[in-house]
């Protein structure tokens, strides 16, 4: 994985310097509470309900043991022993005290981490596949692209103070895993007819308050070009985007109220003066910083590991945790491995500390000493060989961490909502953990098959409820919190929006709905269909008939 | 007499930012004596007779593009860019392009809500004088402020002050 360089490092440190500074002159009443906001948004601190936030960036979600180990030893020295693991692929403390962020910061900074850009109207840090490098469709691995990326939106002075906060995520493989269709800037990773590397470039996606998929603003930008077109994009975006309500300041709106030929046109134009010039992309640094992402030294073993199959028809539970949790790894004898936080009794995501140096610990072991997270908010160890699946299963299964449902009903995908975030209309936690406790018949998860459900507290939409199989959102009805169900969304690259079913419900009705939903998928399932493509197929109305009765209301 | 910074140092400095009152049509000239930085909208309406006036600059606010002024950058000595609230960052893309497309060699003036965490940024992008508000901050804070223009020792990006990226600047080791 990359390393930082003396000037990597050096940047982390004047960074942890500079906030510190900016947190004492806060404290000291030298900066207000308006103009600390955005300063301490841009180093990852929120003010939540209960306490601040600090999120931690995790640049596209990769990780070494030695880092795992700090984000452990910090939430046990600074928060309450654990972390919870976001949507885009980072992690989260929910109880620091403002005055010990700058300490913590400088903690991170010594394992080559830190918060910059995770929040505030700036690039954010910046997404991508959870198994870059090891999954048999990559076609190029986006890891040193996103690295570049990472480098080029750190501290861009002109980028600092954009209308709204704009997310990265780039894919490098047959399938989409990183929702590039969803995000301000989606890339995909392409070779041309004459097998140059390039992007194809969305624009304009994303989820929020009013749900967009991205553009196509152009098929193929060589990778010379990458950064002078995306600086482009972002000139064209600081300069027009809308500044004056909140809720129309994302990209998507500019997009939207230009068309999207014409903002090409705009891009085209801007990108015309800097093409070429000395900010493209050089061959030296690509070569540089792909160096750091060459393949871990792979022991030669046979494609599939003699034992494994009669561990496997031994174990009934380890054979449902292979089902559902370990993946194909295009190194023959190797396995990726989905560390599960999503045990039933625990909120989606988090993880605690003593578990986190565990995984430490399975990673250095097993998995060459690295580790990731997913925008689903579970690990990877991305590099296990089958023959030690056994036994890092038994490990894992005694912690808490082989919850076997990875990519099923209650894999649930869930923002903190009410619980930690003052923005949210409604708890979400307590909604994944009464579907997780009323779908707890391993056998019957496993028999409905891919199902990807999804909870936001509110339209910010940090859950991604509007790509969920099924997507739950929380709204305010004359205070109090009742619950939205759309049906038919969903990520990768048949990405699409999720339709509102009817009128929402109180908290403790949603299991039961959930329940009537998946009841009329079992009903009208073909022989080995995905619950997304009977909804494709047979549309809403079975389900609205299934859980409004006959008379289904109008949504309200 | 208002503070500004020029070249890392803090001085004094006499020049009045012109405010049109509400209602006031930019044709109505009433030019104080000394350097003055007018709006946009009264250099357009009085560009034949104000052009080449010693002492004289023209303030944009933030939705205003410098692009309007790009013919007329010849025969004006200095531009204010307004920061009407420091989270407002259109102005750092105007400075950069006043000085990369346009070419303008003049001051650039960074007026309005300028706090020093934004110093380093701001230099970067062009802006060669920056002028925090009155009674923002107090003479030794101001001098204190004088550090952020060194924030970051080698940042990646290209910018103004520096037209190569760190890929390009440095030998950097894999
Ligand atoms: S979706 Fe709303 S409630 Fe949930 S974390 Fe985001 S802002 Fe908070």
């Amino acid at each position: 994985m990359y390393r930082y360089d003396p000037y990597d490092q050096q940047i982390v440190d004047e960074r942890v310097a500079q906030f510190r500074d900016q947190t004492r002159r806060y404290l000291a009443g030298e900066l207000t509470d308006d103009e600390f906001r955005p300063l301490r948004l841009q180093n990852g601190l929120y003010v939540q309900r209960h306490a601040p936030m600090l999120r931690v960036a995790v640049p596209y979600g990769l990780m070494s043991s030695t880092q795992a180990r700090t984000l452990a030893a910090l939430a046990r020295k600074y928060d309450k022993g654990y972390v919870h693991v976001s949507t885009r692929q980072n992690i989260q403390y929910n109880w620091p005290a403002i005055k010990d962020v700058p300490e913590m910061l400088a903690e991170l900074a010594q394992v080559e981490m830190h918060a910059i850009q995770t929040s505030g109207a700036c690039i954010r840090s910046i997404t991508s596949d959870p198994f870059a490098g090891v999954i048999a469709d990559e076609v190029i691995d986006p890891r040193p692209w996103t690295e570049i990326l990472r480098q080029w939106s750190t501290l861009h002075p002109e980028f600092a103070f954009l209308p709204r906060k704009f997310k990265f995520a780039v894919n490098g493989a047959q399938n989409d895993r990183a929702v590039i269709q969803c995000h301000d800037i989606g890339l995909d990773l392409r070779r041309n007819a004459a097998g140059e590397i390039g992007f194809r470039v969305l624009v304009g996606g994303g989820l929020g308050r009013t749900p967009i998929i991205g553009e196509e603003i152009s098929a193929f930008v060589p990778w010379q070009h990458i950064l002078t077109y995306c600086e482009a994009i972002l000139r064209v975006y600081n300069l027009h985007g809308r500044r004056d309500n909140l809720y129309k300041a994302r990209i998507k709106i500019l997009v939207k109220a230009l068309g999207i030929e014409e903002f090409r046109r705009q891009v085209e134009e801007e990108w015309a003066h800097s093409k070429d010039g000395p900010r493209t992309l050089t061959e030296a640094e690509v070569a540089r910083v792909s160096a750091y992402f060459t393949s871990p030294a792979y022991a030669e073993l046979p494609a599939t590991d003699a034992g494994l199959e009669a561990q496997r028809a031994a174990n009934p539970a380890f054979n449902a945790w292979m089902k559902r949790n370990v993946l194909a790894h295009k190194v023959p004898g190797y396995a990726i491995v989905i560390v599960s936080l999503k045990n039933p009794s625990v909120a989606p995501g988090d993880i605690t500390s003593d578990q986190f140096d565990l995984v430490a610990d399975l990673a250095d072991r097993y998995s060459f000493g690295e580790l990731r997270t997913t925008h689903e908010q579970n690990m990877v160890l991305a590099d296990v060989r089958q023959s030690d699946l056994f036994a890092l299963w038994e490990v894992l299964r005694a912690n808490g961490l082989a919850t076997p449902t990875f990519g099923l009903l209650t894999d649930i995908i869930s923002c903190p909502g009410g619980d930690f975030c003052a923005l949210a209309n409604a708890k979400s936690i307590p909604i994944a953990l009464a579907i997780q406790a009323r779908f707890d018949d391993l056998d019957y998860l496993h028999d409905l098959g891919d199902l990807e459900l999804n909870i936001s507290g509110c339209m910010n939409s940090c859950g991604h409820h509007h790509v969920g199989h099924i997507g739950i959102l929380g709204v305010d009805k004359n205070g109090e919190e009742w619950y939205q169900v759309s049906l038919g969304g969903s990520q990768g690259n048949q990405t699409s929006l999720g339709k509102v079913i009817g009128r929402s419900f109180a908290a403790a009705d949603v299991p039961d709905v959930i329940s009537k939903i998946v009841d009329v998928f079992v009903a009208q399932r073909t022989a080995g269909e995905r619950f997304i493509e009977t909804v494709r197929r047979i549309g809403l109305d079975p389900f609205k008939l299934g859980v409004y009765g006959a008379a289904a209301p109008e949504r309200k | 007499m208002p503070k500004i910074i020029k070249n890392g140092c803090v001085i004094d400095d006499a020049a009045q930012i012109l405010v049109l009152d509400e209602g006031q049509a930019p044709e109505a000239l009433n030019l104080p004596e000394g350097p003055v930085f007018i709006p946009l909208a009264v250099w357009q309406a009085h560009k034949n007779t104000l052009a080449g006036r010693a002492g004289l600059g023209v303030w944009l606010d933030s939705h205003e593009s410098v692009e309007d002024l790009a013919e007329d950058l010849d025969s004006i000595g200095a531009v204010a860019l307004n920061f009407p609230k420091f989270t407002d960052g259109r102005a750092y893309s105007g400075a950069a392009l006043l000085r990369t497309r346009y070419g303008f060699k003049g001051e650039i003036r960074a007026i309005g809500d300028v706090m020093r965490d934004q110093f380093f940024f701001m230099q970067r992008c062009g802006f060669d004088v920056l002028q925090p508000k009155a009674g923002k901050y107090t003479d030794t804070q101001l001098e204190a402020a004088l550090a952020s223009f060194k924030d970051f020792s080698s940042p990646y990006q290209a910018a103004v002050d520096e037209a190569s990226p760190l890929f390009r600047r440095a030998q950097r080791a894999a």
